[in-house]
C-alpha cells in the first residue's frame, strides 16, 4: 500500500484510527485476563476462597464485556475503514477516468479498468482491513505480554528475546522468497484467464473448426504452468506453520526447564507458570498474524500496483485559467496541422492540414480506410490536441475554451457509438438534461427518428438495454444524432452515422439540417457519395493528407479518388434505375 | 411447500460439499488419509501442551519444592518425552502443509481442467444464453473462492474438530459433571455462530450482488467513455455511480462487520465460560460434591481456557466456507450443463476414385473425401463423395418455443454455387448459418448435405466441411501464422502464406515488423477491424472446406479495400458452395441466387437481374431507397 492510494482512506481516517486504537484496549483486556483466570485458580480454587472466586470472576466478566465491547467496536470500524477505503478507491478511479482525455482512455482497455475497480480493489480492502486490525494486535500484544512475562520472570522473558525474532525473521524470510514465485503466478493466471476469455468470446470459431481438443490441450498447458508455479510458491508458505511451531514449542520446553527450577527454588509459583505459558502462545500467534497480514499485502501488491497506475496516470489536458466558455461562431480554422497520436516525434497521422470552414456551411469528408477522417474531425472538439500547428473554433484557439463548453457547442456523433441502459427520452437527454418531452421529440424528427419511435409501443419511454441491441443500427444511428442535435450546436459532427440508414432517410435529415439548423457548422464523413455529394465542400483525404478540396463537381473534374468512387457507386445506381 | 424449499438449501449445499470432498478423496485418497494422520498428531503435540503441564508440576516439580539438592533427572526425562511428541508434531505439520499444497493445487487443476473441457462440450446455445463475465467469474472468482477453502479452511476445521473432541474427552474424564457445563455452553456458541454466521452470509451474498451491480455499470460507462466524454456526461455518470458504490459500500461493511464481531463475541463466550467454571468447581469443591479435588478444577480449568479457540478458528472459517460452496455449487451447475448432442454417425473419410467412380476408403490424404454411410439395418457401408449440395426442407426454428425466427424455408445450393441472404436484423439470416452447421437444431423440417440428413452426420465432421467467416472476428492469442494455422493444424508455411494472399492479406503481414510472426494479443487489438477479418478469411481459406458460409465478413473493410478483398473472396468461392450474408449489397451481385428475408420468411428469390427486374423490396433496397439494418 503506497501514499497515492492511501490518499483515498479520507472520511474514514476516522475508522482507521479507531480501528487500532480499540484493538489496543481489547489486547490490553486479553492481556488482564489470563491473570484475574491466574487469580481465580491460584487463589481461588486452591485456597478454596469462594468469596474470592466470585470477586475475581466478576472482574474477569466485567473484563470480559468490556473486551467483547473494544473488540466488537474494533470489528465494526474496521470493516467499515475497509469497505469505506475501498469505496473511495472505487470513486476515485471512476471520477479519475471522467477526466481521462480520449489519449488517456486509449491507455487502459475498458475490461482492465472494470477488474481494477472490482477484484483488485477487494483484494486492497481485506489487506487494508486485516492490516488495520491485526498490526497494532501484534506488536502490542507482543510488548505487553513480554512485559508481564519479565514482571514474573527474567529468564524466561529473555528467552521470549530471542525467539521472537529468530521467528519474525524466519517467517518474513519465507514470505519474501515465496513473493516471487507469487508473481510469476499472478502473470500465469492472467494468461489462463486469457485464454478462457478467448475461448468464450470465440466458442463459435472453435466450434466451427472443430478444435475443442486442440483448446483443451493449450488450456491444460497453461493449467499445469498455473499448478506448477502455485505448488512452488505455496510449498514455501507451506514452511510458516512447522517453523511456527518449532519455535513454540521450544519455548514450552525452554519454559518448562527454566519455569520448573523456578518453582522448585520457590522465585515462581504454579499459576504464573501458566500464565507465563499463555503469554508465550499469544505472543507466537501475534507473530503468525505478522506473517499472516504480510502475505495478504503481497498478494494485495499486485493489485495495489494496477490501481496506483490509474490514480496516478496524468490527466492530459485541463482547462486553462479565464477560459473561454462561449463559442462565437461555427468557424474551424486548421493551418499546417500536424498530428500524431504517440505526440511530439511520433509518427504523424495528420500532415499539414490546412482547412478554412465558415460558420454554417455543410462540408463533407471523404477518404479509404486509415486516411484519419475520424482522427481530423476529433480534433476539433479538442478530444485530442494537436501536435503542430494551430487549430481555432470561432476563430479562438480550441485550448483557450473551457473544455466541457466547447464540447457542448462542438457536438460530435462518434463512428462507434454507443447508446446506454435507460429510455430514449433519457437518452436522447445525454444532449441536454433540462430539456423538454417536446424539444426531444422536436430533435427526433430532426433526425427522422420520430416515426419509428413513435411506433414502439412504449414510444419514447421504450427502455434500451445495454449496448443499445434492441434497435436496428440505422435507429441507433438516428437516436444518436438527435441526442448530438438537442445540444443546439454551433458545429455538428457525423463521423460515418448514417452508414445504416437508407439513402432516402438520410436525404432527409440532411434536408432537415440544411432548414432547421442553418447557421450551424455540418461536417459529414461517409463512404456514401450520395451523403455529401450535396455538400458545399468535400474534403478528400488520403493517407492523412488532403488530397483534395472543392465542391463534387470541381472533383469529378480533378480528383481521382473522388472521382473512382464516384463513378463506381453512382454508375452502379443509375443502371438500375 | 415453503418448508420443502427451505429443506433444499442446505441439501444442496450438502451435496455440493460431498461432490466436492470426492474430488479430494478420489484423486488425493493416501495424500488425504496421511493429512488426517499427520493433523491427528499435530493437534495431539498441540493439546499436549496443556495436559502435560499438569502432569509435569503434579509429578515432578512439585515434589522438589523446598529441597535443598532438588534432583531434575526426571523433569529432563519428562521433557525429553515430551520433545519427542514435539519432533513428531512439527514432522506432521510440514508434511500435511506440503501435501495439502499438492492436494489444494491439484483439486483446483483437476476442477479448471475438467470445467475447460467440459466447457468445450457445450452447444452454442450455452455460450449465447450466458454472459462472457459469469462464465468467466466460474474460472476466477468461483475457483480462487475453493482454492482458499481447500488450503484453509479444511485443514483448520479438522485440526480444530480434533483439538475439541479430544479436549472434551478429557474434560469429561475429569469431570462429567462440570461438563454438563460446557455442553451447555457449546450449545450457546452453536447458537450464537449460527445467528452470527447466518447475519453475515446474508450480507456476503447482497454483497456480491451490489458488486455485480457496479461491475455491470462500470462495464456499460467504460465501454461508452468516448461517448460520455464527447457528452459532457462526465458529472451525471458520477452521480449514478456514487449511488451504486454507497449501496455496495453499506453491505460490504456490515457483512465484514458480522465476521469480525465473530471472533471477539466467541472469544468472550468463552472467558464467561471460565468465570462459570471456576464459580460451579469452587461450589462443588466447598460443598464436597462428587469428589472432586483442587487439582481436577485447576486441571479442568486449564482446559476451559483453550477449549474456546478452536470453537473460534472454525466460526472465522464460516464465511469462506459459505462461499466457497456457492462458488462450487455455480462450478457444478456448467459442469452439470447437458454438453452438446450428438448422434451422429455418418463421418467424413478420404476416399479414392477408380475410373468407374466407385470410392474406397483411405488412410492416407487424398483430397477426395466422402462421407461414410453406415447402415444399422443390414450392415452395409455406403460412401457419398463429399460434394457441397445442401439443401432445406420446410424448415422451422425458434431459439425459444415461443418465438419462431424461421418458418417453411424450402431452399437448396448445388454445389458450387453461391446462395446469398438479404434481409433486415433479425430476418433470420444468421439463424440459417446456425442451422447448417448445427449449432442449433431445426425443431421442424430438414436440412440434407449432399443428399444425407445433416442429423446423421457426426458434428465434428460435419463442421470439419464448412469454411465459417463470421462479423464479429474472433483471433486468439499468439502470431499471425498461428492464427490462420488455425484452420488446419498441419499446414505448411507455404500453405499458410497461400492462405493469406488468397484473402489479400499477404501484403499487410508482410509491411508488418515480424511479419508472419508477428504475437497478437487481446483478439487483434494491433490490427484494424478490416486488417482482422482479412486474417479470418484467410483461416477459412486454409482450411479448405467444400462449403463456405460468410456473414458479413466483409463489413468492416471500407468499400476500396473491399474492392481488392473480392478478387481474393472470388478466389475463395470458386468451385464451393457458398452462403453469402452482406451488409452492402455491391458484393453479392454475382451470386447464383439472391434470398431476401423478411421476419423469417422467404419473400424473394431469384438472381440480381431478375430481383431487379421484378421491382420488388430487393430493387428497393438496391437502389437505397430501403433502409437495411
Amino acid at each position: 500500500m503506497n501514499r497515492t492510494l492511501l490518499k483515498s482512506v479520507r472520511e474514514y481516517k476516522k475508522q482507521s484510527i479507531l480501528t487500532p486504537l480499540f484493538v489496543i484496549l481489547e489486547v490490553f483486556m486479553e492481556v488482564l485476563i489470563p491473570f484475574k483466570m491466574a487469580d481465580i485458580i491460584d487463589v481461588g480454587i486452591q485456597g478454596q476462597n469462594m468469596e474470592y472466586i466470585l470477586r475475581v470472576g466478576l472482574q474477569l466478566v466485567v473484563l470480559a464485556m468490556l473486551a467483547l465491547f473494544f473488540g466488537a467496536l474494533a470489528g465494526k470500524f474496521g470493516a467499515e475503514a475497509g469497505a469505506g477505503f475501498a469505496k473511495n478507491l472505487r470513486h476515485d478511479i471512476f471520477y479519475k477516468v471522467q477526466d481521462f482525455s480520449f489519449k488517456n482512455i486509449d491507455h487502459f482497455s475498458p475490461s482492465s479498468l472494470v477488474t481494477r475497480m472490482t477484484t483488485d480493489i477487494t483484494n486492497v480492502q481485506m489487506a487494508y482491513m486485516m492490516t488495520l486490525r491485526l498490526l497494532a494486535r501484534a506488536p502490542i500484544m507482543i510488548v505487553c505480554s513480554w512485559i508481564l512475562t519479565l514482571s514474573i520472570n527474567f529468564d524466561i522473558a529473555m528467552m521470549f528475546l530471542v525467539a521472537i525474532p529468530v521467528l519474525g525473521f524466519a517467517l518474513i524470510f519465507i514470505s519474501k522468497k515465496a513473493h516471487k514465485y507469487f508473481i510469476q503466478v499472478f502473470d500465469e493466471y492472467d494468461v489462463l484467464n486469457n485464454d478462457v476469455q478467448e475461448n468464450v468470446n470465440a466458442a463459435r470459431v472453435v466450434k466451427a473448426y472443430v478444435r475443442e481438443e486442440h483448446e483443451v490441450k493449450k488450456f491444460n498447458k497453461i493449467s499445469e504452468t498455473v499448478y506448477r508455479l502455485f505448488t512452488k510458491a505455496e510449498k514455501i508458505v507451506a514452511f510458516n506453520s512447522p517453523v511456527m511451531m518449532l519455535v513454540m514449542y521450544a519455548v514450552v520446553m525452554g519454559l518448562v526447564l527454566i519455569g520448573g527450577r523456578a518453582i522448585a527454588f520457590t522465585t515462581m509459583d504454579e499459576g504464573q507458570m501458566t500464565s507465563v505459558l499463555s503469554y508465550a502462545m499469544q505472543i507466537l500467534m501475534s507473530l503468525m498474524m505478522v506473517s499472516f497480514v504480510f502475505v495478504l499485502i503481497m498478494i494485495a501488491g499486485a493489485s495495489t500496483d494496477r490501481i496506483t497506475e490509474v490514480l496516478k496516470e496524468v490527466p492530459e489536458m485541463q482547462d486553462k485559467e479565464n477560459a473561454v466558455t462561449e463559442v462565437p461562431n461555427g468557424d474551424i480554422d486548421f493551418e499546417n496541422v500536424n498530428f500524431s497520436y504517440a505526440g511530439e516525434g511520433g509518427k504523424l497521422s495528420l500532415k499539414n492540414v490546412n482547412l478554412h470552414i465558415k460558420s454554417g456551411q455543410m462540408i463533407g469528408i471523404f477518404g479509404g480506410t486509415g486516411s484519419a477522417k475520424s482522427t481530423l474531425v476529433q480534433l476539433i472538439p479538442r478530444l485530442y490536441d494537436i501536435t503542430g500547428g494551430s487549430l481555432k473554433v470561432g476563430g479562438i484557439d480550441v485550448r483557450d475554451y473551457n473544455l466541457a463548453a466547447l464540447r457542448d457547442q462542438v457536438s460530435m456523433v462518434l463512428q462507434k457509438n454507443v447508446l446506454f441502459t435507460g429510455s430514449i427520452y433519457e437518452n436522447i437527454r445525454w444532449g441536454d438534461e433540462s430539456a423538454s418531452d417536446e424539444e426531444v421529440q422536436r430533435v427526433c424528427r430532426l433526425a427522422q427518428a420520430d416515426g419509428f419511435v413513435q411506433e414502439f409501443p412504449a414510444g419514447y419511454n421504450t427502455m434500451i438495454v445495454e449496448g443499445g441491441n434492441n434497435v436496428s443500427g440505422g435507429q441507433k444511428q438516428r437516436l444518436c444524432i438527435a441526442r448530438a442535435l438537442l445540444k443546439k450546436p454551433k458545429i455538428l459532427i457525423l463521423d460515418d452515422s448514417t452508414s445504416a440508414v437508407d439513402t432516402k432517410t438520410d436525404a432527409l435529415i440532411r434536408k432537415a439540417f440544411r432548414e432547421e439548423i442553418p447557421d450551424t457548422t455540418k461536417i459529414i464523413i461517409s463512404q456514401r457519395v450520395s451523403s455529401i455529394e450535396d455538400a458545399d465542400m468535400i474534403i478528400i483525404l488520403d493517407k492523412g493528407e488532403i488530397n483534395g478540396i472543392g465542391t463534387s463537381e470541381e472533383l469529378l473534374k480533378t480528383n481521382q479518388i473522388y472521382r473512382e468512387v464516384y463513378e463506381s457507386q453512382v454508375k452502379g445506381r443509375a443502371e438500375n434505375e | 411447500m415453503s418448508n420443502q424449499k427451505q429443506k433444499k438449501g442446505p441439501q444442496n449445499t450438502l451435496k455440493t460439499a460431498a461432490r466436492l470432498l470426492k474430488y479430494v478423496t478420489g484423486t488425493f485418497k493416501k495424500e488425504f488419509i496421511i493429512v488426517i494422520v499427520c493433523i491427528l498428531i499435530c493437534s495431539v503435540a498441540s493439546i499436549s501442551v496443556s495436559f502435560s503441564m499438569k502432569i509435569l508440576l503434579d509429578n515432578y516439580i512439585r515434589p522438589l519444592i523446598g529441597q535443598a539438592n532438588p534432583d531434575f533427572s526426571g523433569l529432563y526425562e519428562a521433557l525429553y518425552v515430551l520433545g519427542c511428541i514435539f519432533v513428531l508434531g512439527v514432522i506432521g505439520s510440514f508434511l500435511y502443509n506440503r501435501l495439502m499444497v499438492k492436494i489444494g493445487q491439484g483439486v483446483l487443476k483437476r476442477v479448471r481442467d475438467e470445467m475447460f473441457e467440459h466447457m468445450q462440450t457445450l452447444p452454442i446455445r450455452y455460450f449465447d444464453q450466458n454472459t462472457n463475465g459469469s462464465i468467466m467469474s466460474l474460472y476466477t472468482n468461483d475457483t480462487d473462492t475453493l482454492r482458499q477453502m481447500i488450503n484453509q479452511s479444511i485443514p483448520q476445521v479438522l485440526m480444530s474438530a480434533f483439538t475439541i473432541v479430544v479436549t472434551f474427552i478429557a474434560m469429561l474424564v475429569l469431570s462429567p459433571l462440570l461438563t454438563v457445563l460446557a455442553v451447555v455452553m457449546i450449545f450457546i456458541m452453536f447458537l450464537v455462530a449460527r445467528k452470527l454466521g447466518g447475519n453475515s452470509g446474508k450480507y456476503f451474498v447482497r454483497q456480491q450482488l451490489d458488486l455485480a451491480n457496479v461491475t455491470g455499470y462500470v462495464e456499460e460507462q467504460m465501454n461508452g467513455q468516448r461517448v460520455v466524454k464527447v457528452f459532457n456526461h462526465e458529472q451525471r455518470s458520477e452521480e449514478d455511480f456514487d449511488k451504486l458504490n454507497e449501496k455496495l459500500y453499506e453491505s460490504s461493511s456490515r457483512a465484514h462487520t458480522f465476521a469480525s464481531v465473530m471472533g471477539p463475541i466467541m472469544g468472550n463466550i468463552g472467558n464467561l465460560f471460565f468465570v462459570l467454571t471456576a464459580i460451579l468447581g469452587g461450589i462443588l469443591m466447598v460443598e464436597q460434591i462428587g469428589g472432586i479435588t483442587i487439582g481436577t478444577i485447576v486441571a479442568y480449568l486449564s482446559f476451559t481456557k483453550s477449549f474456546t479457540q478452536p470453537f473460534m478458528q472454525v466460526a472465522q472459517q464460516f464465511n469462506s466456507i459459505i462461499m466457497a460452496l456457492a462458488g462450487a455449487e455455480r462450478i457444478f451447475a456448467m459442469m452439470d450443463e447437458e454438453p452438446e448432442v450428438d448422434d451422429g454417425y455418418v463421418t467424413l473419410v478420404n476416399v479414392r476414385k477408380d475410373k468407374d467412380g466407385n470410392l474406397t476408403e483411405s488412410e492416407e490424404r487424398t483430397g477426395v473425401w466422402a462421407w461414410r454411410h453406415p447402415h444399422q439395418a443390414d450392415g452395409t457401408v455406403t460412401y457419398t463423395e463429399l460434394k457441397g449440395d445442401v439443401r432445406f426442407f420446410d424448415l422451422s426454428f425458434g431459439y425459444t418455443d415461443d418465438k419462431m425466427i424461421l418458418h417453411d424455408l424450402t431452399l437448396y445450393a448445388k454445389p458450387g454455387q453461391k446462395l446469398a441472404f438479404v434481409g433486415s436484423t433479425g430476418a433470420g439470416k444468421t439463424t440459417i448459418t446456425n442451422l447448417i452447421n448445427r449449432f442449433y437444431d431445426v425443431q421442424d423440417g430438414k436440412i440434407r448435405y449432399d443428399g444425407i440428413n445433416v442429423n446423421k452426420i457426426k458434428k465434428a465432421d460435419l463442421r470439419r466441411s464448412l469454411g465459417i467467416v463470421l462479423q464479429d472476428t474472433h483471433l486468439f492469442t499468439g502470431t499471425i501464422r498461428e492464427n490462420i494455422r488455425y484452420g488446419k493444424l498441419d499446414a505448411t508455411d507455404e500453405e499458410v502464406r497461400g492462405a493469406a494472399m488468397l484473402a489479400q492479406a499477404d501484403s499487410f503481414i508482410q509491411m508488418l515488423p515480424d511479419g508472419y510472426d508477428t504475437m497478437l494479443t487481446g483478439d487483434g487489438q494491433e490490427l484494424s477491424q478490416g486488417q482482422r477479418q482479412l486474417l479470418a478469411i484467410a483461416r477459412a481459406a486454409v482450411a479448405d472446406p467444400p462449403v463456405l458460409i460468410l456473414d458479413e465478413a466483409t463489413s468492416s473493410i471500407d468499400t476500396r479495400t473491399e474492392s481488392i478483398v473480392q478478387k481474393g473472396m472470388d478466389n475463395l468461392m470458386r468451385g464451393r458452395t457458398v452462403f453469402v450474408i452482406a451488409h452492402r449489397l455491391s458484393t453479392i451481385r454475382n451470386s447464383d441466387a439472391i434470398i431476401v428475408l423478411d421476419h423469417g420468411r422467404i419473400i424473394e428469390r431469384g438472381t440480381h437481374e431478375e430481383l431487379i427486374k421484378q421491382k420488388g423490396t430487393y430493387y428497393q433496397l438496391y437502389t437505397g431507397k430501403l433502409e437495411l439494418s
